[in-house]
């Protein structure tokens, strides 16, 4: 990858001032020698050690004057894009003269800053308005979307496209010389908006509250980098490019220093770190010259997870068994992963022929033959510990010495399932959350017994899938679900106490939750809930006390389809009323609420406090590896408020001390739920102590 | 090769040179001979055939050939020929064609299709008839057909129609589902290659590119094949050529009309027809839409001297290859070239007549150029080192596609034709084909002159 470090920016400022003085140049092409990559953006290790307000300012000052004076260049500069040009990389690009991009796949533009919490500082905010209008560029920055090159060379972000030529020497070189005879060209696009904007009525309502409403409703104002963006951008349309150019810079400065960018910044460290294999390539068995790569998996069992599995897999190379006991169900889950290529064909992002390709890599059996020559199986059956056992047996019988044996389960220890196999040391978890094409978390679960080389083909195999991976020990409920238990909990307890489930919901999501957590209980399955506090519950005593798992049992029991906390009857509605029956029974297991432990801010931290803790106790305990995946984990796999970074990141940069205090409180009121464990105490002790160095 | 050499043409060949093998000949194995080949004039689309229909062009080959080979009608075995663009009237043209011509009805036909190697594929399939001892005698031939192709509703149109067919009462349909516009819109035959999408012209523009072929030099090799083809008419060498009185055309059609030579200066200005603006393939060095038939007669050797025919040459070794079909649609001959050398037994300089199909300027130069590179030897073909192109002294000397035309079904036999015919001519022993074909498949024959 090719990023703008500070000795490439001044590496580029000679080569640039060589280039303005050499009267033999008569201009410049720009192109990366790297497949797939023109400029992924800026280093973010030089942002992180830059420093505060006013140097972060100065580094995007600093980038601007380069850009600028790249901008005002007599000579022409051709940007030739191949791969991403993102962030700083594709601002690079924008003050160039001319923009030609291949249509190859890897080609994608963007300003994904906001990502980070931060904004374009290098003159992004305002040169793209100007390129491609202000709805555009507000569209591009604030969401931080990628730009394929068909749709860029539309909007007028680039200037022309040419086709990669696939096998052979010569890039485009060719027609660049023609370029330079072309220039200069420029776009013009029509600018509706920006001639609206000189009216001073719509240009208020446009921005503060067309644009600044949406962002509100989509970010619960949680984020404070899209609404500065909108202000930048806003300010160099209305007051001219001198006015623009300083509050980027200020506003870059400003965004580098919040709390939200740093968690961001630190979780795009954990996925750079979850997209890696720490226990390397599998080696060479002893007793063996061959290496053993995956090549065949095999899915057992073809429900929404299995099937889920599958679709992952097969468009990445692997040739897949889905084995199932029935017919029907078999059938169902081969739509499954039609409908997703399919929808994928339909959407253009692959031709019909790619989709029949993919689908030509699976095969759907009712029969155990077929994981002859496996080398990997998933298994997504039902959740009972006899089930699998059972199935374990069943497929050893089948598969080759070689074979890893994986279990996709959410709760049962690997290690009970473990105990009927004849190869313990091939046997993993791999716990993917639904819908699997969708959420990007795998969590690779290793018992004691399970060997190095197992886990690093099955980290293999999950990043292939691309997946973020984390790798954590076995244990009940493991990492992931380990802390959805309690929290679930204290929701049961919240009802109980007449805490309605709209206002628990929206209590969550104002805190950044993706889903509210009444409505997470409906998606997890209430029957899934009532299987993991009971055996969790059993397993971790008074910790994960709370509600009275008997609402649950009995919202099971009395349960319709499309009921559960809320009424699902109408698929399209968004107001989905909350079930009469699930009222009545809360009303039934009715308990008083603690005054002073149930203001809205208390709800939330009742939620959150628990959920951290547990995070930090599986740090403590062993079964986290490092916090980096702590935080992964609760941000991909449970929709911790990706704001906050994860638990570990928010204890770091909000402090364990008031954490710690706050539990207390809550620790009186109920007890043992709420009590902080000794790693967080050792942390609220000492606040220089900190879980990310 | 370098630009200028494909213009300088030396007419001194070393026909003395010593052949690795005098024969490939084997006196126990059954020997295929091609008797004579002979093609209706290839027009360009729209031309004066636009009238007809393709079984019409393929009859009238295979009339031709029956008359110039003087073979009674009902001593011919079997008819196969090669087509891509199907009418839906005729879909086994092969049958139609040879019972219009007035072949037996007791003779048998079948029709294949293999992009513009489908006459080639035609012969193949003669050839392992013969061989094997199936057939003795066997029509091979080839048809395509631009004036008029098939065009369809949509789908949803046909679907419509087929459910009105169905159902009696067709009013009532009517009132539920109009057709609308969505009906109306018509689909073409495809022109990109349905596995990536992408038009065969667009792939070799940018194989061209690849291989750093100038717009140049492809001009130059355009005009070079019409130059040799202009030549090789006005001296009376295109004999295969068969002249066809088209029935409400005045004058009867004697010669291809897609010869023409196009000063450079005018060349130089035509624009990028497929990678718009920088490509560098237009229409005038590429292939142009033609209207055509060609046919050949197959026969085992002692079977056809026993009958008192004069065999031209034998058919010896050939090869299918194909390769992944984005990239590289268009290296069939490239690959095929030293394959079927090796299959043969021979090298380059055993052979002193090559004809490759030249789709475009440009796609040819390519082909020539992967030749000469080791790079691309060894890291697609799998090869130490580079195979060697084949001189441009014996290469397409009397015009190709780019100049003569080329209706895709027919090419395959045109090439084995001029192979057998320019043998002759040039007292040859063995010529080399080779062509390419969408679906990145590619196809290479070896030949060898009959004594006789």
């Amino acid at each position: 990858m090719n990023t703008l470090s500070k000795e490439l920016m001044e590496e580029f400022e000679e080569v640039f001032n060589e280039i303005q003085r050499n009267k033999a140049v008569k201009g410049a092409v720009l192109i990366s020698s790297k497949p797939g990559s023109f400029v992924a953006g800026a280093d973010i290790d030089m942002l992180k050690n830059a420093g505060g307000e006013a140097e972060t300012t100065e580094l995007s000052k600093n980038g601007q004057n380069l850009f600028n004076a790249l901008e005002k260049s007599k000579k022409p500069f051709v940007a030739a894009i191949n791969g991403v040009a993102l962030g700083g990389g594709l601002e690079l690009t924008l003050a160039c003269q001319y923009r030609i991009a291949t249509t190859d796949k890897s080609t994608n533009l963007g300003v994904p800053e906001v990502m980070l919490g931060l904004l374009p500082g290098a003159g992004g905010t305002q040169r793209l308005p100007h390129l491609v209008g202000v709805a555009s560029a507000l569209d591009m920055a604030l969401t931080g979307k990628m730009i394929k090159p068909k749709k860029a060379k539309k909007m007028g972000l680039v200037h022309h496209l040419v086709e990669p030529l696939g096998i052979f020497l010569a890039l485009f070189y060719p027609f660049l010389h023609k370029i330079y005879i072309n220039f200069p060209q420029t776009i013009t696009i029509p600018k509706v908006i920006s001639y609206l904007l000189k009216f001073g009525a719509f240009e208020k309502n446009f921005f503060n509250k067309m644009i600044k409403g949406k962002v509100m409703k989509q970010t619960n104002g949680l984020f404070p980098a899209p609404l500065l963006i909108a202000d930048v951008i806003r300010e160099g349309v209305i007051n001219g490019a001198e006015a623009g150019y300083k509050a980027e810079a200020e506003g870059f400065g400003k965004l580098s220093q919040t709390n939200e960018s740093k968690s961001l910044i630190g979780l795009y460290d954990g996925q750079t770190h979850c997209k890696k294999n720490r226990f390397g390539n599998p080696a060479k068995p002893a007793n063996s010259n061959l290496i053993i790569i995956i090549r065949n998996i095999a899915v057992l069992g073809a429900g929404l997870m299995g099937a889920g599995i599958v679709q992952v897999s097969i468009d990445k190379g692997y040739n897949v068994v889905l084995k199932d006991s029935f017919s029907p169900g078999l059938a169902r889950g081969q739509e499954q992963i039609y409908k997703g290529f399919n929808t994928a064909s339909k959407k253009k992002k692959m031709t019909t022929f790619e989709r029949d390709a993919i689908m030509a890599k699976l095969d759907a059996t009712l029969s155990y033959d077929a994981l002859r020559n496996a080398d990997m199986v998933i298994e997504a059956v039902f959740e009972d510990i006899d089930i699998k056992h059972k199935v374990v047996k069943e497929t050893e019988a089948v598969i080759p010495e070689h074979c890893i044996f994986a279990s996709n389960t959410s709760a049962l220890p690997i290690g009970d399932i473990a105990k009927a196999s004849k190869r313990p040391e091939k046997v993993i978890g791999m716990h993917y959350f639904s819908p699997v094409d969708k959420m990007q978390l795998l969590e690779i679960i290793t018992t004691d017994t399970t060997s190095k080389d197992t886990v690093a083909s099955a980290v293999q195999v999950g990043l292939k899938q691309g997946k973020l991976v984390i790798v954590v020990k076995d244990g009940p409920g493991f990492y992931t679900t380990r802390l959805l238990a309690p929290t679930l909990s204290e929701v049961i307890r919240m009802l109980q106490e007449g805490v309605g489930p709209q206002k628990i919901d929206k209590l969550a999501t104002s805190f950044g939750f993706p889903v509210g957590i009444a409505t997470l209980l409906d998606e997890v399955g209430i029957d899934v809930a009532v299987h993991v506090s009971e055996y969790l519950g059993g397993v971790f005593g008074e910790r994960f006390a709370g509600g009275n798992v008997q609402v649950l049992k009995d919202l099971v029991a009395r349960r319709k389809t499309g009921k559960g906390v809320y009424m699902y009857s109408d698929a399209k509605s968004k107001n989905r009323p909350v079930n009469d029956t699930a009222t009545q029974i809360f009303k039934s297991f009715e308990l008083e609420p603690v005054e002073a432990v149930s203001s809205d801010s208390d709800i939330q931290l009742r939620l959150i406090s628990r959920f951290v803790n547990e995070a930090v106790m599986s740090l403590q305990e062993g079964i986290l590896d490092n916090p980096l995946e702590g935080d992964i984990g609760a941000v991909f796999g449970l929709g911790f408020p990706p704001h906050l970074g994860g638990p570990f990141r928010y204890v770091d940069l909000h402090g364990a001390a008031p954490l710690v205090e706050n539990m207390r409180r809550f620790e009186a009121a109920y007890g043992a739920a709420f009590t902080p464990c000794p790693l967080l105490l050792e942390h609220a002790k000492d606040s220089s102590k900190k879980f990310h160095s | 090769l370098s630009p200028g050499s494909v213009r300088c043409l030396s007419s001194t060949r070393n026909q003395s040179a010593k052949k690795s093998r005098a024969t490939l000949g084997n006196s126990n194995a059954r020997n295929v001979v091609l008797v004579e080949g002979v093609r209706t004039p290839f027009l360009m689309s729209g031309t004066q055939y636009k009238n007809l229909m393709p079984h019409d062009l393929q009859r009238e080959a295979i009339k031709g050939l029956l008359k110039r080979t003087g073979i009674p009608k009902d001593k011919l075995e079997y008819v196969v020929i090669g087509t891509v663009i199907q009418e839906g009237k005729t879909s086994n043209i092969a049958r139609e064609a040879a019972l219009g011509a007035g072949i037996s009805d007791k003779t048998p036909a079948h029709t294949v299709t293999q992009a513009c190697i489908s006459s080639n594929q035609a012969m193949t399939t003669g050839f392992n008839m013969i061989a094997s001892g199936q057939m003795d005698t066997v029509v091979a031939g080839g048809v395509d057909f631009m004036s008029d192709v098939p065009i369809r509703f949509n789908r949803k149109m046909r679907s419509l129609m087929l459910q009105m067919n169905k159902v009696t009462n067709c009013v009532w349909l009517g009132i539920y589902e109009l057709p609308r516009h969505a009906h109306v819109r018509l689909q073409l035959p495809a022109i990109a290659e349905f596995s990536t999408d992408e038009v065969m012209g667009h792939s070799a523009d940018r194989l061209a590119a690849a291989f750093g072929i100038s717009r140049l030099a492809q001009d130059e090799y355009a005009t070079r094949s019409h130059t040799l083809a202009k030549k090789a008419t006005e001296e009376g060498k295109l004999s295969d050529v068969l002249e066809y009185k088209v029935p409400g055309v005045a004058e009867p059609v004697t010669s291809d009309n897609g010869i023409r030579i196009t000063p450079m200066e005018k060349m130089a200005k035509m624009r990028a027809a497929f990678v718009k603006p920088h490509g560098t393939i237009t229409a005038a060095n590429s292939s142009f839409l033609s209207d055509g038939a060609s046919a050949v007669l197959l026969m085992e050797e002692k079977k056809a001297k026993a009958m008192g025919l004069k065999p031209k040459a034998y058919l010896r070794n050939y090869t299918y290859m194909s390769q992944e079909p984005k990239d590289q649609l268009l290296l069939g001959p490239a690959y095929t070239t030293p394959t079927v050398l090796e299959k043969a037994g021979l090298t380059l300089n055993d052979i002193d007549v090559v004809e490759y199909h030249e789709a475009f300027a440009g796609q040819i130069l390519a082909n020539l150029a992967a030749m000469e590179s080791d790079y691309f030897a060894q890291k697609h073909m799998n090869r130490p080192g580079k195979v060697g192109a084949p001189s441009m002294d014996k290469f397409n000397l009397w015009g190709g596609s780019l100049s003569i035309g080329h209706p895709f079904g027919a090419t395959g036999c045109r090439l084995v034709t001029t192979c057998a015919n320019r043998l002759k001519a040039e007292d040859g022993t063995y010529a080399l084909l080779a062509a390419c074909a969408a679906g990145g498949i590619g196809h290479a024959m070896i030949m060898e002159r009959h004594p006789d």
